[in-house]
């Protein structure tokens, strides 16, 4: 589009190669290049000593294949669920629909908190059944493979659920019904029409999956066990100060993301061509006839909103728990808003909230302001190639784990460097909104890119036929037609922010604690209340904003 | 001297052309009519026009100024769009003040001729109305209202009115073309739909992949098509391919049609005269030829036989074979006889063209 060219261009330009490469380019660089130094010499012998090591080269299986499994598992969950919800109409189908993708946009370390005190070996369930059968023991612990699958089923099924389910609803209804009128029979349209259309959204699940299980770290660090993951073991590998051997297996967990992000990128591509399909047959929800599968479909339903709801409602409980009195009972015996009032009233712990707030804050406008930077330029590029590489440097960090975007940034900006002169971000209260802007940043870009997407592109080219310059077309069409999607993906950002842990919990300043780390804390000294309280504030904040984003959403589409 | 000039425009999309070497003039206070099929490349020399597109190669000179590369808001010329391209976060009124506001004008002066716009296209009061809830005739014409309202030196058209149904489609465009006329602008205007092309326009340039064949009036265009490709786009015709005989008797040029064998005389130039012996073709439209169920003598007739008839209404539309020649004839009312009658088939001199291919 010649027409918006003239543009302040070389700024938009500048803004965006600066921060990829002192955000991106540089850290990961530096990360690579510091991991194959050895006493001050290149060499390799990182790596060597990494694959001499059992341990550490069974941390890099153990988490390739707990991701995988994860995987199966959530297309498993995920992939039926998805056809019954999105096929069918019955009672129940719209609680459900509504709770599913809950688990998304619960933090990490909060889900986890919520399932030890729901399935941990003294957590609630453990103790009904104990009960109710009168055993000694508990029933089973939460610990190991088994521990970590359930959890990462639970968080992860919405990916499959999601994007499948949106798959289904793009299939055009016409192409069933004019495969049935040439006689196929129903499982014949399952595997011969609907899954070849499907498979580009399954790819693209399963590819999140497996990045997001490979990131995982909450859950192995409380429950894993013995399950040794590549996150823990750079954790401990920097805990116990072996900062060679921490970066040689950043580096493959990076290595192993990136792979898993060039396949994503390449199958999200294709996923367009469902919808390029012509105006077909309005899709229905299909009513199940029969009153026994109405009421099998209906339990499911149930179920499921249960299981759904159940962590975040064991957590609001918990949250009133007396700190020290829940002990051996099935559910806690005491209860009291101490918790709450503590954490409104104790100025320290209302600073943990105002850091993060802040914090996130920062972050999420930083990631506004840039995502309409990098937005503007790749729409003014005019090279299929260079589209192409800006979107996918500004994916990199959101597909790297928050592991290694934290050690990465550690060692980038640990010390004075010849780049950098003296530039220090490690041990200043900037360095977490940094991260928090690099790991979320890709967030606010793909919603501004995908809301840029939807104006039509003649209303720009009516306006400057209407004699606006650049700047009116920019301030009065533009702004206020793509604002609301970009805003639902700020605050999306910031949610998320709020809530982060991983990073956080490797590079923290302790005068400057986010809310997880206070969590993990409490956790640590058995404050199961105050832990619990302080993820149901999170919560609410969260669910506040996401409402907030889902009304913009919803005013922009109209 | 012409209000617009387009001299050898080109324009390509990556490798294939878009546009090849148009050239246009339209005169101030004309309706001109860019038609052609889709793909011909008439919308992307609206484009360049507009200032959307930059062309390869060529100028564009508008009141004797180059203006080929001035940015579109520069050039002060209305666009109506094909899908209306009405702004869907503003109202009716504010969609139609756009222009008068990115030029600053004074806000008693933008009520003003708002209102104005409105009264044009019969949508007084609909000020305050959100363009989500207007019928897609409605839409039309507020995008109408809006390029008028800045005064365009120049008013665009995209196909506007493919958009409505056909009802509202004619009844519209009668109006456009009044308001138009009223106002006293130059307009030029995009589609693909010949009857729409000929109800509307003072000139016409028909398109075809990228290049204009002919440029005339409506009646020109029907009458003397040029080319093959023109004839075949404008409504119905024959297409007749004969070869030029030696003999020339006075004015009339003398041509026997390869499918029958046929001797058809006409009226031609000498300057337009094919070479001898090389096939050509002949056209003559369908309500031109002459059908009797009596025998006729005379130039051009010949016995044929009814092979199909086509009951259309005000029309029937024969299909008659004329010794291997196949001839398509419309009648007013019923056709006269049924299949298999034998008939005199008249095809008078003055109605047949001589075609370039």
């Amino acid at each position: 589009m010649p027409s918006l060219r003239p543009s302040p261009r070389w700024i938009l330009l500048l803004i965006t190669l600066v921060v990829l490469l002192y955000g991106v380019v540089y850290p990961n660089v530096d990360t690579i290049a510091t991991s194959l130094h050895h006493d001050g010499h290149w060499s390799p012998a990182n790596y060597l000593a990494l694959l001499s090591q059992r341990l550490a080269l069974e941390a890099v299986f153990t988490s390739i294949g707990v991701s995988v499994a994860t995987v199966i598992l959530c297309a498993l969950v995920g992939i039926p669920l998805a056809f019954l919800f999105e096929r069918y109409s019955f009672p129940g189908r719209n609680v459900f629909a509504t709770l599913a993708a809950l688990p998304l946009v619960l933090p990490p370390l909060v889900g986890t908190v919520a399932f030890i005190f729901l399935c941990g070996e003294s957590g609630i369930l453990a103790r009904v059944v104990q009960r109710a059968l009168h055993l000694q023991e508990p029933p089973w612990s939460l610990r190991g493979w088994g521990a970590l699958l359930l959890f990462h089923t639970y968080t992860m099924y919405p990916f499959f659920y999601v994007l499948a389910g949106a798959g289904l609803r793009r299939i055009d209804a016409g192409l069933a019904e004019a495969g049935r009128s040439l006689g196929a029979r129903p499982l014949r349209l399952l595997f011969k029409i609907v899954l070849p259309q499907l498979t580009p959204s399954l790819i693209a699940a399963g590819l999140l999956t497996f990045m997001t299980s490979m990131a995982s770290f909450s859950a192995p660090l409380l429950f894993g066990g013995n399950v040794r993951v590549l996150t823990l073991e750079i954790f401990t590998a920097r805990q116990r100060g072996d900062q060679p051997m921490a970066l040689t297996e950043t580096v493959i967990l990076a290595a192993i993301s990136l792979v898993a992000l060039l396949l994503f990128q390449r199958y999200e591509g294709t996923r367009k061509f469902a919808a390029a399909a012509m105006k077909g047959a309005a899709r229905r929800y299909r009513p199940l006839g029969t009153g026994s599968t109405r009421l099998l479909a209906f339990i499911v339903g149930v179920i499921c909103s249960v299981g759904l709801a159940l962590p975040v409602a064991t957590l609001l409980l918990v949250s009133f728990a007396r700190d020290g009195q829940w002990t051996t009972q099935t559910l806690p015996p005491a209860y009291t808003l101490a918790n709450y009032s503590r954490i409104l009233t104790q100025r320290s712990a209302g600073e943990v909230f105002l850091n993060s707030l802040s914090m996130s804050a920062i972050a999420a406008l930083a990631a506004l302001l840039w995502s309409f930077c990098v937005v503007t330029l790749s729409m003014t590029m005019k090279r299929r190639v260079s589209r192409r590489l800006l979107s996918l440097l500004v994916l990199v960090p959101w597909a790297l784990p928050g592991t290694v975007v934290a050690v990465s940034i550690a060692e980038a900006y640990g010390e004075p460097s010849l780049l950098l002169g003296s530039f220090i971000l490690v041990g200043t209260f900037w360095i977490l909104p940094v991260i928090y802007f690099l790991r979320f940043m890709p967030l606010v870009v793909r919603a501004l890119q995908a809301s840029m997407e939807q104006i039509d592109p003649s209303l720009p080219e009516a306006a400057g036929s209407l004699g606006a310059t650049w700047w009116q077309r920019f301030w009065r069409v533009t702004l206020p037609l793509a604002g609301p999607g970009a805003i639902a993906g700020t605050l999306l950002a910031f949610v998320i922010a709020l809530g982060e842990y991983v990073a956080s919990v490797l590079v923290f300043v302790p005068t400057n604690r986010p809310v997880s780390i206070a969590i993990a804390s409490e956790l640590r000294d058995f404050n199961l209340g105050s832990a619990a309280a302080y993820g149901v504030i999170l919560m609410a904040m969260i669910a506040l904003s996401m409402i907030v984003a889902a009304r913009l959403e919803r005013s922009a589409s109209v | 001297m012409p209000l617009l000039v387009l001299h050898n425009l080109s324009k390509r999309y990556d490798l294939t052309p878009a546009v090849k070497d148009v050239s246009v003039e339209v005169e101030r206070g004309e309706f001109f009519g860019l038609l052609g099929p889709s793909g011909c490349g008439k919308t992307t020399t609206l484009r360049m026009i507009a200032g959307l597109e930059k062309p390869d190669s060529g100028l564009i000179n508008f009141e004797g100024r180059d203006i080929t590369s001035l940015v579109p808001e520069a050039r002060g010329f209305g666009m109506v769009f094909q899908n209306y391209a009405l702004f869907p976060h503003l109202n009716v009124f504010e969609n139609v003040a756009f222009g008068l506001r990115a030029r600053h004008k004074p806000k008693s002066e933008i009520a003003e001729r708002v209102a104005l716009a409105l009264d044009l296209v019969q949508l007084p009061g609909y000020e305050k109305r959100n363009v989500g809830e207007l019928s897609g005739g409605q839409q039309q014409r507020i995008a109408i209202a809006r390029a008028i309202a800045i005064e365009p030196a120049l008013l665009l058209f995209d196909e506007p009115l493919s958009n409505l149904d056909v009802t509202l489609r004619e009844e519209t465009r009668g109006e456009l073309r009044e308001l138009v006329g009223r106002l006293g602008l130059t307009a030029v205007y995009v589609t693909h739909d010949q009857e729409e092309a000929f109800a509307l326009c003072d000139r016409i340039s028909v398109m075809s992949t990228g290049s204009i064949l002919q440029t005339g009036s409506p009646r020109e265009l029907y009458v003397h098509p040029a080319q093959v490709s023109v004839a075949r786009f404008l409504g119905r015709n024959n297409l007749i391919r004969a070869m030029r005989l030696s003999a020339m008797k006075s004015e009339l040029g003398e041509f026997k049609t390869l499918a029958g064998g046929h001797i058809l005389r006409l009226p031609v130039r000498t300057a337009e005269l094919p070479p001898l012996n090389q096939p050509c073709v002949l056209a003559i439209r369908p309500e031109q030829v002459l059908i009797s169920k009596e025998k006729v003598e005379g130039e051009n007739a010949f016995a044929a036989t009814v092979q199909e008839i086509q009951f259309a209404g005000a029309t029937s539309r024969l299909r008659l074979d004329a010794n291997g020649l196949i001839i398509e004839a419309f009648v007013i009312g019923l056709a006269p006889g049924v299949v298999g009658d034998s008939c005199t088939v008249t095809l008078p001199p003055e109605r047949i063209v001589l075609l370039k291919e």
